[in-house]
């Protein structure tokens, strides 16, 4: 980092600060993202984050096409979370309109939606190693681990990222005939997965000397921020829409929810680490209640066509709270749709987090929100 | 010191696994049965005719617009060897704006259209973009010549409600068909 002197007569030699930016094409940023950073020297004094290079409108297209056709775009939010966002989606189709999908459609629903969990935070531990410098390795684990999962997804959905697969009242097609298998064989997978992270990075003495302390966050600024996730569950408070609002088929599983005690960056990546152990755990659950049966609400017609009304449906994603708020004056498109990104508000703290630390630091405190850009945009 | 050596003792035991990378171009992966290409077309064996009869309700449901269908009368049907009164006549996919939804081969009446699950429905670099929009000739050759050997066509979960578009006579599909066309349900 190089330092401007200014020299005024009859003056002492003085500093000033100077700005850097860092984006919006830039490996650390996690997708099209620019920071303008203010230093002095290697300190960081102030933190402008601009957004909105990933603005697609993805509301507005979403209010242009009916709602079956919309359930394609909501994949395409939030690119590593798309069963948890479509199940948002649908379940708020499904609150407005009252239908109920069968029980098999349910626990696909969930098994899904937890194992994109998992491989979210997959992606989350190989790019917080990578951010902090030293760990490509932790990056070519985690993907090697990641695709095991994504080769599941394929098999039962058809496609590697946009699935597109919940309906309002179900799911598109059932599983294939061998899903119990396969799934048990990914969490064997998995549970190894898991293994080599903790290895590898939790004792870590080179990850706790640049991870522990940085960017802490008290329980009472995360709520004013607005926080949800596993930031603020690293905070210390237990706060997890499946356990305090259960949706689907929550309710019936048994799980814990990991809290940190300091709020800093190493907690949030236990906390992650360990919401991956809790999600086995509950698709392991879901393997063995999952019945036979239909898998689409009967007496449904072909075009979904809510009534008048307006809806908030909120679910917990890997990255917090994602709500649809949706306004319906009836006929086959909403009027209006809203969607609340949890990872827009936990990246609006970054500023408050990231003053007083270094430049390198505020790299690894950006990584540890595991932010996804177009979700943020929309 | 004692977590670095618990972090070289998984990089070690990581090193002694076998590499799960495949030599893409050269080495290809098994695609599954249900994996989503682009759509295409499908040839009726039987008639030597597409299944297709250009009633556009694909065109209808596609959310980004990206295909175009005209519907021609059908000759077989004047020579009295085909049922199908009508035929598709020109059918464009512009595969740059296709986002492989799976809605059109939902909504088809007629089984017509199937996502390709071979790899060169994933496979698309072209030199020039316009050679990205297929017409009805191009969009069957692969089916015509037996290489799209086993599509996914599973209809979607409605026919668990009832709906089982396997099932309708000749007559009440264009009937269907016919409805669709002016828009009603």
């Amino acid at each position: 980092m190089t330092t401007e002197y200014r020299v005024t007569p009859g003056k002492d030699l003085e500093t000033i600060d100077i700005n850097v930016n860092v984006g919006p094409q830039h490996p650390a940023t996690h997708g099209v993202f620019r920071m303008v950073l203010t230093v002095d020297g290697e300190q960081v004094v102030d933190v402008d984050p601009i957004i909105g290079y990933m603005h697609r409108g993805a509301e507005k297209l979403s209010e242009n096409c009916d709602y079956r056709q919309a359930i394609g775009y909501q994949d395409r939010t939030d690119y590593l979370a798309q069963f948890n966002t479509e199940l948002c989606y649908v379940l708020a189709l499904e609150k407005l309109a009252g239908i109920e999908p069968p029980e098999r459609a349910n626990y696909i629903r969930v098994i899904l939606a937890e194992l994109n969990r998992i491989a979210s935070h997959y992606m989350f531990m190989g790019a917080f190693g990578t951010d902090i410098g030293v760990f490509g390795t932790a990056f070519m684990y985690t993907f090697r681990d990641r695709e095991i999962i994504q080769d599941l997804f394929e098999e039962v959905t058809g496609e590697r990222m946009m699935y597109a697969y919940f309906r309002a009242g179900g799911v598109a097609w059932d599983v294939p005939n061998d899903f119990r298998e396969r799934c048990r064989e990914i969490l064997g997978a998995v549970r190894k997965g898991i293994g080599d992270i903790d290895g590898l990075m939790t004792d870590n003495e080179v990850i706790i000397a640049r991870c522990r302390g940085l960017g802490p966050v008290t329980p009472e600024d995360a709520i004013n921020w607005g926080m949800t996730g596993p930031m603020l569950r690293a905070t210390g408070l237990a706060h997890d829409l499946r356990r305090a609002e259960p949706y689907c088929i929550y309710d019936r599983f048994e799980f814990d929810i990991p809290t940190g005690t300091r709020g800093d960056v190493y907690d949030r990546y236990l906390v992650r680490l360990e919401e991956m152990r809790q999600s086995v755990r509950i698709v392991e659950q879901a393997l063995e209640g999952m019945p036979e049966g239909p898998i689409m609400a009967e007496g449904l017609k072909r075009t979904l066509r809510l009534p008048e009304g307006e809806v908030y449906m909120r679910n917990e994603t890997p990255r917090g709270e994602y709500g649809i708020y949706l306004i319906s004056k009836g006929g086959d498109k909403p009027y209006r749709l809203k969607i609340r990104s949890p990872a827009f508000s936990n990246l609006s703290a970054l500023r408050a987090m990231s003053i007083g630390s270094y430049v390198a630091d505020t790299i690894i405190t950006l990584g540890s929100i595991d932010i996804v850009l177009c979700e943020v945009d929309r | 010191m004692l977590g670095l050596l618990k972090a070289i003792k998984t990089t070690i035991s990581t090193a002694l696994r076998k590499p799960v990378t495949v030599q893409y171009p050269s080495v290809k992966k098994e695609l599954p049965h249900r994996s989503r290409g682009l759509p295409v077309l499908l040839w009726d064996f039987d008639v030597e005719e597409p299944f297709c009869t250009g009633c556009q309700v694909c065109a209808r449901y596609c959310p980004v617009d990206c295909m175009t269908v005209t519907m021609k009368d059908n000759p077989l049907y004047a020579e009295g060897k085909s049922k199908r009164k009508k035929i598709v006549d020109k059918f464009y996919i512009d595969y740059a704006r296709c986002m492989r939804c799976d809605i059109c081969v939902e909504v088809c009446n007629f089984d017509a259209i199937v996502m390709n699950n071979t790899w060169e429905g994933v496979e698309l670099a072209r030199y020039d973009r316009h050679d990205l929009v297929l017409d009805v000739d191009q969009l069957m050759v692969q089916s015509k010549s037996g290489e799209l050997k086993d599509p996914f066509r599973e209809p979607m979960g409605v026919a668990h409600s009832g709906w089982t578009p396997k099932v309708r006579s000749e007559e009440e599909k264009e009937e269907v068909a016919a409805k669709e066309e002016s828009g009603e349900e």
